[in-house]
């Protein structure tokens, strides 16, 4: 350092600066230098300002940080004189020590001479403009809604008193002590914009810890102008986030390139908004939908248009539906509004949904990223990332240190391989998430060409239901109710449908039937005629009648076969009748209407006689039959009046069994049409623009 | 480009409506309540055949001694209506096609929005931006359209 501030000016008087001093002019340089030049994103200060290949300190921040040591401003402009900055037009290193160190002296009294940089002074005293997140955890009940409005020059005041307290401390004790505290702090404080927000959120933690970390607090970075108020907002809540999430810290704050620390979702929160996720869709790859996603974020008593607007952000493909790393920006957005935090004018980087799922992989894929990393890292580091995966769900306070220690630098590797020895876990913790997210970044190029594809993708998604727009464009229908028929065969099918249809209406009247395998079937009814009329034929002589125009499925299963045989003693008593026409002539009157069982006669009718023999009852008539037609023709009429009787209770029985079917069949009519009337009626609300 | 963009509702009363501030707004408020007018005879002129082959865009509306008024209108007869500035003789019709394409799908994301009733007001931060991206080219290529088309091929 010595020799670099000796070196770099060129004609300034030489400088020596203790190691204290040293540390503490290299932050603030950094930061000076960091804070011109670096933007969100940036990484280490690359401020090649006036002369390229020099690291500068813009004049701003210079300015702002020589007017916090509340020093007069002739003093200032004095030193800025004689430090030669004023001569060489900006602030390199040397300059920018030698104000520094005039600025001490000026602070200790001294007079701003060159001569004065040979003495042994004490640091330079800044009224940095503290976090307030001190205040605030003072007071946690404060945490939320006015406190965080309080305008950054109360805070300022506030941690100003503050200040002089740990200032006077400061002094005090020997300038090594708080500085040099952090030994990796100076590379860390290299990146201004992470150390903006993470030093408060430091700060902020080690707040927790009062007794050996309040030596700490002193540290305050000064904080440029070039954040703003709206800088110094985000790290005070995202400390209240931390507050109210968990007492977990983040431990891989420090290791993004992004400077919106705030916008981090911790592990914890993640693991909060997927369980959340799945408490609203059991699927964490598939979507929430609109409407539902609109009553689960309501809830969170935001005004509408907010939620509006937090969904226009998160809803980066703008489907209408929230797809597990949308709805935890959304739930983040939700969180942070809450606390009070104003919302952002577009997604922050931390929070677009590639990043997201590139930071937070499923756990399988996790494990995944952390085997692929195990096969990359030197075999020493395998440990660590075992480690890391157990200690995931740690929630160790033991991590503030780490954070502290903790380095961005590139040589990281190298530091942590040095302090295995002093802290192997946390490390463990710091160095793989360290790896693991600038691979993120890496991932983030690939598929940020995804957004553009996302949003050239077809709006096929869109489940909301206020989303008429789409609903217009598809040309769709709202989706067909469930098919309701199924409730109905269900129904019937309790009626028995196939019990009803058998036994009743003749062929004639119901087109329900299934058309029997033609014939067999018809012969039935004159089967179960002839049953009947066998119970008597039995006594008397069988009349070759049959009945067959009245059709009695009853039996039709186990009496095709019997049907047969039935037909077949008919045949018999036809051709063993006088005559063979004539039992064709009589069975015409009788059986005009269906021929076919004429015809079904007439075809067995040629094997019929030599199936003479089926059974004893079929023989029984047959034999009796054959004496008098006469006599047969008398029973006829009454066999037929009786199978008209048996017919017309069985019709009746058909007709009752169908009145019921039917009037269940008008019932449920009427519950489609009331459903279909409600659906109308929703569907009428719920589209108040509709198509004409 | 243009001077005024209006988002009209089916029920002809206005979503969205915004003008460049320089003028006087009323005036181009009553224009585009004029417009409507015409719009409406455009649609039920085109409207005998199926809604399916209807254009969604209309075209130049009508057109004023300083301005000139085009047309959109959308399936659900959402309508858009334009005021362009007469100056900008360079602007061709495929660009105010591909200006009402860019409105139309900016509304479609607003009407995702599960938070966004249909026929309310549009107060979508982003559906703003891209308003006023299409205004603002008014400002800073009206000079160059006066200058010539070469400036902006």
């Amino acid at each position: 350092m010595e020799a670099a501030a000796g070196g770099g000016c060129g004609s300034g008087p030489p400088l020596l600066l203790s190691e204290g001093e040293q540390q503490c002019y290299s932050e603030l340089f950094a930061r000076c230098a960091g804070a011109a030049g670096g933007g969100p994103g940036s990484g280490p200060p690359e401020a090649a300002r006036a002369v390229p290949g020099a690291v500068t300190a813009a004049a701003g921040p210079v300015a702002d940080l020589f007017r916090a040591s509340q020093l007069p401003a002739e003093t200032l402009h004095q030193i800025t004189e004689l430090c030669g900055a004023k001569r060489v037009g900006y602030f390199g290193p040397t300059q920018f020590y030698i104000a520094l160190k005039l600025i001490a002296a000026a602070q200790s009294g001294l007079p701003v001479r060159i001569e004065s940089l040979k003495c042994e002074l004490p640091l330079p005293r800044f009224m940095m403009s503290k976090t307030d997140a001190d205040t605030r955890f003072g007071n946690p009940a404060e945490l939320h809604g006015a406190k965080v409005q309080i305008p950054y020059l109360i805070t300022e005041k506030n941690t100003f008193k503050r200040m002089d307290d740990e200032d006077k401390q400061e002094t005090q004790s020997p300038t090594m002590s708080p500085l040099a505290s952090p030994p990796s702090s100076p590379p860390h404080y290299q990146r201004v914009p992470l150390s903006h927000g993470y030093s408060k959120l430091r700060s902020s933690t080690e707040q927790m810890h009062p007794a050996p970390y309040e030596a700490r607090q002193p540290l305050v970075q000064p904080e440029g102008p070039s954040s703003g108020a709206a800088g110094a907002k985000p790290p005070r809540h995202q400390a209240s986030l931390i507050r109210s999430f968990s007492v977990e810290r983040e431990p891989h704050d420090n290791n993004s390139n992004y400077p919106d620390e705030p916008w981090r979702i911790t592990e914890e929160q993640r693991e909060y908004y997927v369980n959340q996720f799945r408490s609203l869709q059991p699927d964490p790859s598939s979507f929430i939908s609109g409407s539902v996603a609109k009553n689960f974020f309501t809830k969170s008593k935001l005004s509408i248009p907010e939620l509006s607007y937090i969904w226009e952000l998160s809803d980066a493909d703008c489907d209408g539906a929230l797809t597990l790393p949308e709805f935890c920006a959304a739930f983040h957005l939700i969180v942070a509004r809450k606390n009070g935090y104003p919302l952002p004018e577009g997604l922050p980087p931390t929070l677009q949904p590639e990043y997201l799922q590139a930071a937070f992989p499923k756990p399988k894929r996790e494990c995944t990223l952390f085997d692929s990393y195990s096969e990359s890292m030197p075999a020493n580091q395998q440990p660590r990332d075992l480690n890391r995966m157990e200690k995931l769900s740690i929630k160790d306070m033991a991590d503030f240190p780490v954070p502290a220690q903790d380095v961005t630098s590139d040589d990281k590797q190298e530091q942590n391989k040095t302090r295995l020895e002093q802290n192997k876990i946390r490390l463990a913790l710091k160095s793989t998430v360290d790896e693991a997210l600038p691979k993120d970044m890496s991932e983030d190029p690939a598929t940020s060409k995804d957004s553009n594809s996302l949003k050239a993708r077809p709006r096929s998604r869109s489940y909301s239901s206020t989303s008429i727009e789409e609903a217009m464009k598809r040309g769709e229908d709202p989706p067909t109710p469930p098919p309701r028929p199924q409730k109905t065969h269900s129904r019937a099918s309790s009626l028995d449908l196939n019990k009803v249809f058998q036994p009743s209406v003749p062929a004639t009247k119901s087109g329900l039937l299934p058309p029997p395998p033609a014939l067999p079937p018809r012969p039935c009814p004159s089967q179960i005629s002839h049953h009947n009329v066998n119970s008597e034929c039995s006594a008397q002589p069988r009349p070759p009648t049959q009945l067959p125009n009245y059709g009695d499925f009853r039996l039709q299963k186990q009496s095709e076969q019997a049907s047969e045989a039935e037909i077949h003693p008919q045949l018999n008593r036809a051709p063993s009748q006088a005559a063979d026409s004539s039992p064709t002539k009589k069975d015409i009157p009788y059986s005009q209407p269906p021929s076919k069982p004429i015809r079904r006669k007439f075809r067995p009718e040629n094997p019929a006689p030599e199936n003479q023999e089926p059974s004893s009852t079929v023989g029984g008539p047959a034999s009796a039959v054959t004496g008098k037609p006469h006599t047969a023709v008398q029973k006829q009429s009454s066999k037929q009046k009786k199978a008209i009787q048996t017919a017309i209770r069985k019709n009746k029985e058909a007709n009752a069994v169908l009145a019921r079917l039917n009037s269940e069949l008008q019932q449920q009519l009427k519950e489609v049409h009331q459903e279909r009337i409600a659906l109308e009626n929703q569907l009428e609300q719920l589209r108040p623009v509709t198509v004409l | 480009m243009a001077v005024c963009v209006a988002v009209i509702a089916k029920e002809n009363y206005p979503l969205y409506i915004r003008s460049i501030p320089t003028e006087n707004e009323l005036k181009f408020h009553y224009m585009v309540h004029t417009s409507l007018d015409v719009v409406d005879e455009k649609i039920s002129a085109m409207g005998k055949a199926l809604v399916d082959q209807r254009e969604l865009y209309l075209g130049l509306l009508y057109p004023t001694e300083d301005y000139k008024v085009y047309g959109y209108v959308t399936n659900s007869k959402v309508k858009f209506v334009m005021v362009v500035d007469s100056s900008n003789t360079a602007l061709r019709d495929n660009e105010i096609r591909s200006m009402f394409r860019k409105l139309h799908n900016s509304y479609t994301d607003v009407m995702c929005n599960p938070f966004y009733n249909p026929g309310d007001r549009i107060q979508s931060r982003a559906f703003d931006s891209m308003v006023t991206s299409m205004m603002i080219q008014v400002l800073s290529r009206a000079p160059c359209c006066r200058a010539g088309e070469a400036l902006w091929a």
